[in-house]
């Protein structure tokens, strides 16, 4: 925020100095955009953007609407896929983020975006436990217990074709109690005591916070989530998308997703 | 469905049927756009259906484990209505108790709750740490991730169906024949057996298919409460939110098929005289 403060006098200033019929070359937006080499951008920028990074994207959004007052930052949150198939039913948006390869890939295959997809995080998973750890599991291992009520995300979704690959990496077999269809469920069945463990990304065990305990999977290491963003073919404002992305994979957005647990885009 | 339970939700009796003939013209085109409503999303559901690959679609082991299951879940939630909420009906439709539409507001909110909180409270009450969970665990009775969870969360949603279909049932039948029987000499067992309950049979047929479509048609609460595994909790709406994930035509397949039973049942009910 310095360059801010030190950029207005310095602004004020110049207006002074070149008088009053020089102020309309002046950009009045100037002061507040200092750090940015373009124009202040407007509009309505719309990001859907999968549900495991609503705190960086809420954050920073916050971060481009204050830089850009004439600018509306709105952020769509939900499943990968929901989104994915929200786009490809004509949904409006500019940016799209998603928590894997695949369902970005669907998007890129329908003609939907606009450039190449870029990764700018990736994500492993983690095992959890109620805070009692009621079953003693201190290892995948455990996890596989028959007195374990164990439950993953369904091979269908990312995080459960996930958990396939760390259990091929660790030579482990579990027998779930329930395969869920999203990692919330999965770590609502944690928290809620009703499961023994569950396998979720180490961004949702950050983000639970002391409702759970954490077993740390070495094999995790196998099944790295690659998160990719795009901007969109049908972007209303291209510019701020664009600009989005760059804050996104830039060093801001790098702090806010290691802050959440994210892994940098070259893994973790 | 709600234009079916309208008449039991207020005393309609004494007013008796509106009617029909004499109607303003313009009530047509609101009506009309209304039934488009409903019919236009099913119509494009069907005209959306691959189906040339329905056969295969519809007979994947998941899926007929799942419309297995959803069947036989329903089965049982739709018996556990019919001998909980008859009693419950009866009390509410002859309670002089000026407390009952208190009571009968309590057992319309399953209707009115969102399924994810019908869920949480079924977690609340039922679950491994919940109010009675400990308790059920101790005498034997595992909930949490069984198909008793799900039967469990049918019922809860399917059971207003019952209660309000057959509350207005009895109380548009009134007392008079029971009076008549007990005058006779009947005692009250003999009068609810051979008197009240022959009366409001179709109430209580057309209450009982409802609270099957319900069942079947479970969501949020059973995702929220039960889990999710193939052959014990995942029903077939589950299966279809699942199979969206990677195979958006085999979910049309399952809605599809999920439709085509909700239209039976209606039409089953439809095919009742009104109670």
């Amino acid at each position: 925020m310095s360059p801010v403060r030190t950029a207005l006098p310095l602004a004020l200033v110049a207006v002074l100095l070149v008088g009053c019929g020089g102020a309309d070359d002046v950009d009045p937006s100037a002061p507040t955009a200092a750090g940015d080499p373009g124009p202040a951008l407007e509009g309505t920028l719309t990001v859907f953007a999968a549900a495991s990074l609503t705190e960086v994207v809420d954050e920073l959004a916050e971060q481009m609407q204050e830089e850009n007052p004439g600018l509306t930052v709105r952020a769509s949150y939900a499943g990968s896929s929901d989104l994915a198939a929200q786009l490809q039913e004509g949904a409006p948006a500019d940016v799209l983020a998603t928590a894997d390869e695949r369902t970005m890939q669907a998007v890129v295959d329908a003609g939907l975006t606009a450039g190449e997809p870029e990764v700018f995080a990736t994500n492993v998973l983690t095992l959890v436990t109620p805070p009692d750890d009621p079953a003693g599991v201190a290892s995948l291992a455990d996890a596989a217990r028959d007195d374990v009520a164990v439950v993953v995300c369904a091979p269908q979704v990312p995080c459960g074709a996930a958990t396939e690959r760390v259990e091929e990496a660790a030579g482990v077999t579990l027998s779930p109690v329930s395969e869920e269809g999203s990692v919330t469920d999965v770590l609502g069945k944690v928290t809620s005591g009703e499961a023994d463990a569950g396998l979720v990304y180490v961004t949702d065990a950050r983000r639970a916070g002391d409702a759970v305990r954490v077993v740390d999977v070495p094999e995790a290491a196998a099944a790295v989530n690659r998160y990719p963003v795009a901007t969109l073919a049908d972007a209303a404002s291209p510019e701020a998308a664009a600009a989005f992305v760059d804050l996104l994979a830039g060093p801001d957005g790098q702090e806010l997703l290691a802050d959440a647990g994210f892994g940098p885009p070259d893994g973790p | 469905m709600t234009a079916d339970l309208a008449p039991g939700t207020r005393p309609s009796g004494r007013a008796g049927r509106p009617a029909v003939a004499g109607l303003p013209r313009w009530v047509l085109l609101p009506a009309a756009v209304g039934a488009a409503l409903v019919v236009v999303p099913l119509l494009a559901l069907a005209l959306r259906a691959p189906w040339t690959r329905l056969p295969s679609l519809l007979t994947t082991p998941a899926a007929v484990d799942a419309l297995l299951l959803s069947l036989r879940t329903a089965g049982t939630a739709t018996v556990l209505c019919v001998l909980l909420g008859v009693p419950m009906a009866l009390v509410l439709a002859r309670s002089t108790w000026r407390g009952v539409r208190v009571l009968r507001a309590l057992v319309l909110l399953p209707l009115v709750l969102p399924p994810v909180v019908g869920g949480i409270a079924l977690l609340s009450a039922f679950g491994r740490r919940g109010l009675l969970g400990e308790s059920l665990e101790v005498l034997g009775v595992e909930v949490a991730f069984s198909t008793t969870a799900v039967v469990l969360a049918q019922t809860f949603v399917a059971l207003p169906f019952l209660v309000v279909s057959l509350d207005g049932a009895l109380r548009t039948a009134g007392r008079r024949h029971e009076e008549v029987a007990a005058v006779l000499g009947a005692r009250p067992t003999t009068v609810l057996r051979r008197v009240t309950l022959p009366l409001v049979l179709p109430g209580l047929v057309s209450g009982a298919v409802l609270s099957f479509a319900r069942a079947l048609g479970e969501f949020g609460a059973t995702l929220t409460f039960a889990g999710s595994l193939q052959g014990t909790t995942r029903t077939l709406p589950l299966e279809v939110y699942l199979q969206r994930e990677t195979d958006p035509d085999a979910a049309v397949a399952l809605s599809l098929l999920l439709v085509a039973v909700a239209v039976l049942v209606v039409v089953a009910v439809r095919g009742r005289p009104a109670a």
